[in-house]
C-alpha cells in the first residue's frame, strides 16, 4: 500500500464523484461514472483485493457505463440540474 | 493538533467513505433528474465497498494467497498478520454484482418512465401525475 498514491487517486475520486452529478449534460455524467469507477477499481487493486478490483473493472465500470449511455441514448440527454 | 493530523491521514479512507457516501446521499434527494438519482444511488453503493475494502486493509501485508502452497506435501505455518483479510472482499463481489443488477432495473424503470410520460424530471413528473 503506498500511501501517496492512494491519496492521489482518493483525491481524484471526489472529484469525479462531484462531476458526475454536478455536469448539466447526462452523456458527460455517464462517462465521468465510468471514470469513477475506473479510479475505485485502482484503489482496491492498491489495497490488495484484487478479485474486487477486477470485478470492479469489468462489471462495475464497463457494463454500468455501457448502460447509463445505452439508457441516456434511448431516453434525453438534457437535464435541468 | 499533531494527534489530530495524525488521526486524520491514518484513517483517510474512512474519512473519504463518508464523503462519498454523503455525496450520493446529495445526488439521491436533491438532483430532480432521475439519472442523476441512479448516478447517486451507485456511488453510494461503492462507498459503502471503500468502507468494506478498507475494514481488511493491513499495512506491510500481502494479497492472501500462498506461495507454493499446494506443491509441498506437508502442512505449512501461515502468519495471519503477513496477509490481507480475504472474508471483506468475497462480500462485497456480491456486493457488486448485486449494485450492477439494481442498476439495470433502475434504468430499465428510467427507460420506461420517459416512454410514458416523455420527461426525466421528477417536478415535472409530480405536476403530471397531479392532473
Amino acid at each position: 500500500m503506498i500511501w501517496q498514491i492512494e491519496l492521489i487517486i482518493l483525491m481524484i475520486v471526489i472529484v469525479l464523484a462531484i462531476g458526475a452529478l454536478a455536469v448539466k449534460d447526462l452523456l458527460s455524467a455517464a462517462v465521468l461514472f465510468g471514470a469513477y469507477s475506473f479510479m475505485m477499481c485502482l484503489l482496491w487493486a492498491i489495497m490488495g483485493a484484487v478479485d474486487v478490483a477486477f470485478t470492479e473493472a469489468s462489471v462495475g465500470a464497463g457494463v454500468s457505463t455501457v448502460l447509463f449511455v445505452a439508457a441516456v441514448f434511448r431516453t434525453s440527454r438534457r437535464t435541468k440540474d | 493538533m499533531d494527534e489530530l493530523l495524525t488521526i486524520l491521514i491514518a484513517r483517510i479512507n474512512y474519512w473519504v467513505y463518508i464523503i462519498l457516501m454523503m455525496i450520493g446521499m446529495y445526488g439521491i434527494i436533491v438532483k430532480k433528474n432521475l439519472m442523476k438519482k441512479i448516478i447517486g444511488m451507485s456511488i453510494l453503493q461503492t462507498a459503502v465497498i471503500l468502507f468494506y475494502v478498507s475494514i481488511g486493509a493491513k499495512k506491510n501485508a500481502t494479497i492472501p494467497i500462498i506461495e507454493h502452497g499446494h506443491d509441498t506435501g506437508h502442512a505449512t505455518a501461515v502468519q495471519a498478520a503477513h496477509f490481507i483479510n480475504p472474508l471483506p472482499h468475497v462480500l462485497m463481489l456480491t456486493a457488486i454484482v448485486v449494485a450492477v443488477a439494481t442498476l439495470g432495473v433502475a434504468l430499465a424503470l428510467a427507460i420506461k418512465i420517459y416512454k410514458q410520460y416523455n420527461t426525466l424530471e421528477e417536478d415535472e413528473l409530480i405536476e403530471i401525475l397531479k392532473e
